[in-house]
């Protein structure tokens, strides 16, 4: 059920330049929403900027009747957004769109993400963990500065990932593994994530060794805090959230999650192709109305039926698509 | 002051209900097409009986893929559109829509747009046969397709040929949509009322462009599109204004209508109803608060019908 209500923020906290996660109060849009759908939000008062702006839910705290947005400021509704502080009010409309399937228990999954793209994946990581099942993560970025230390906490309370010294150990500490990838090699391998990503499957016998490095490197950048460490206040032993599948080499995803930039998302397709793995992403596309009424945010999908493609509605037949689905120009 | 209104009951609701040729419509507001879907789409944000009517998105004949993306550019206070009419075609809307809007007190005014004259007649036809359409808006000025739409609009000619032509295969309202990309909006209204249209709506959006000048290259997928949203109001209210002091038909306003103070401008320049456009993507409940707007309006000013404000600014 979708609503359209006045959000309170709760906390507005700056993760790095740009960047920023928004926590609003909203109980009932809370409750109903689920991993991969999306707000659209009012940024500001006034008629410019006119539209408001698609966001995904990047994570929700259900007992404080809380939901966050991560994002990046980019244009005018997002610096709008990023001024606001708490006990403003913002309009929200939503949930909205379609999400992830969720993947059903005891099945591995493997999530990837390209830098911001975290943002729905992570609210998938939370709602999985929560019912115990595992992902590997892979996580790419331009670099390291993108995977986010935030200097203050998620929520206060008791909620997932509250009082980690980044967003990785967050993903840790609800029971997922993560591998990262930076353009530059500031952490973790050094190049694209889907290029990590495809390594990792093509070669059975390398992950060990790939696993073996990367965990390093989550700790070795200090993205990772062990026991001993000043600011790691964690319920579980970071030595054992690294602790990654004993037989990689034996492993197969079950499903695939992505979300990233569209190149990415595209490389992403067609490695899962190649390999025949189920997946879904999810899209982002300048929005109108959000609810499936303008025809505005269309993107080309398979259509057998018709000339072989259809125009779909990101807002309403996705954000998520399965991979197979989607037709890259 | 007090002598003059005390026939009227304090706290009488006002009237607000509005005839378009033989549609009669409860309130004067309505959804400009192409901004409310076919209706299930906004239902869960506002109650669909409260409207004066929904004018459904723009129907072919055939079903439309529509324009390649992007189609849509964010301007100052307003929106580029290049959806390009994608729609489901009109069996589509016969076999489902209509059926889905029948279960609300709706008029349901159906956008109809075609390549030929031929298609606008078939269309005519086709909706005059189907249960639950009230009126027809005549599609003649959409900027976004390669074919008909605003070639028709923009030629007083092919306007009236096309409005002849959807008259003849029908006894329901018919309503023309004009194009404000023409030299004199006047004169193709003046040849639309003669080939025998009932009411008018106007304006569709204003031909437009952005350039992307980091890619170096037009924003849009299609280059060209419509202008719409609180950019165009000024236009709009000029074009009512023109036409209503020539033209003697019922004039549906739109063009930038976000609040209810947006409609009376168009209400006191001389239309009877109103549609509310891009203010539905800002706000799916816009449409609503325009109506209570202008109802408290009407309470706080002590006028009794709608109808003694159509046109008021022309004659004070």
């Amino acid at each position: 059920m979708s609503l359209l209500t006045d959000a309170k923020v709760v906390k507005q906290i700056k993760l790095a330049p740009h960047y920023y996660r928004l926590i609003l109060a909203a109980p009932a849009t809370t409750r109903a929403a689920g991993p991969g759908q999306f707000l659209h939000v009012r940024c500001g008062e006034t008629l410019e900027p006119l539209l408001r702006r698609p966001l995904s839910i990047h994570a929700v705290n259900r007992e404080r009747g809380e939901l966050a947005h991560l994002y990046r400021v980019a244009g005018r509704g997002t610096a709008l957004l990023a001024k606001k502080k708490r006990g403003d009010t913002i309009n929200i409309l939503g949930p909205l769109g379609r999400g992830y399937t969720m993947p059903s228990a005891p099945e591995r999954f493997a999530v990837v993400a390209g830098g911001i793209g975290i943002a729905p994946l992570y609210f998938l990581l939370q709602e999985t963990g929560a019912r115990g099942q595992s992902a590997l993560v892979f996580w790419g970025a331009s670099t390291k500065e993108q995977f986010f230390s935030p200097a203050e906490p998620f929520w206060n309370a008791d909620g997932t990932g509250g009082k980690y010294p980044s967003i990785v150990q967050e993903i840790c500490a609800q029971g997922h593994q993560i591998i990262l990838a930076t353009d530059d090699g500031s952490a973790g391998f050094h190049g694209t994530v889907t290029d990590l990503f495809e390594r990792y499957l093509n070669n059975p016998s390398g992950r060990e060794e790939i696993l073996s490095r990367y965990r390093e490197a989550a700790t070795t950048s200090g993205l990772i805090k062990t026991d001993g460490e000043a600011g790691a206040v964690c319920s579980c032993s970071p030595g054992a959230m690294l602790n990654f599948n004993q037989n990689p080499e034996s492993e197969t995803f079950a499903r695939v999650y992505g979300c990233g930039p569209g190149v990415m998302l595209k490389e992403l397709c067609r490695i899962i192709g190649t390999h025949k793995i189920p997946g879904e992403i999810s899209l982002e596309e300048r929005m109108g109305c959000g609810v499936g009424a303008c025809l505005s945010c269309a993107c080309k999908t398979r259509d057998e039926e018709k000339d072989g493609f259809r125009y779909s509605r990101v807002c309403l037949e996705g954000p998520v698509f399965p991979a197979g689905e989607v037709l890259w120009d | 002051m007090t002598e003059i209104y005390s026939g009227r009951t304090a706290g009488k609701k006002p009237d607000l209900s509005v005839n378009i040729g033989k549609l009669r419509m409860k309130n004067p507001v309505t959804t400009a097409s192409g901004t409310f879907g076919f209706g299930p789409e906004y239902a869960p944000y506002l109650d669909l009986n409260r409207l004066g009517a929904i004018v459904v998105k723009g129907t072919t004949l055939q079903p439309r893929p529509g324009n390649p993306t992007p189609r849509l550019v964010e301007t100052p206070a307003g929106i580029l559109n290049s959806i390009g009419l994608q729609n489901p075609g009109v069996d589509c809307l016969i076999g489902e829509y209509l059926p889905y809007l029948a279960q609300y007190d709706l008029p349901v005014i159906v956008n109809i747009s075609g390549d030929t004259v031929e298609d606008y007649a078939e269309l005519a036809g086709k909706l005059e046969r189907a249960a639950g359409v009230a009126a027809l808006e005549v599609n003649i000025s959409c900027p976004n397709v390669k074919k008909g739409g605003m070639q028709f609009g923009s030629d007083p000619y092919m306007a009236a040929e096309v409005t002849r032509a959807v008259r003849g295969n029908t006894d329901k309202p018919v309503i023309v949509k004009l194009s404000p990309n023409v030299t004199s909006i006047v004169g193709v209204a003046v040849e639309v009322a003669a080939a025998g249209a009932d009411a008018l709506s106007m304006i569709n959006t204003l031909l437009g462009m952005a350039i992307d000048i980091r890619r170096r290259r037009p924003l849009l997928g299609n280059i060209m599109g419509g202008l719409s949203g609180p950019a165009v109001r000024p236009v709009a209210v000029r074009a009512v204004w023109q036409v209503y002091r020539e033209v003697d038909l019922p004039i549906i306003g739109m063009g930038g209508i976000v609040t209810a103070e947006d409609a009376l401008e168009f209400i006191l320049a001389g239309a009877t109803a109103v549609a509310v456009g891009t203010a539905n993507f800002i706000n799916p409940r816009a449409a609503l608060e325009v109506l209570e707007g202008i109802e408290q309006y009407l309470t706080e000013h002590q006028i009794g019908e709608i109808g003694e404000l159509v046109g008021a600014a022309h004659r004070t």
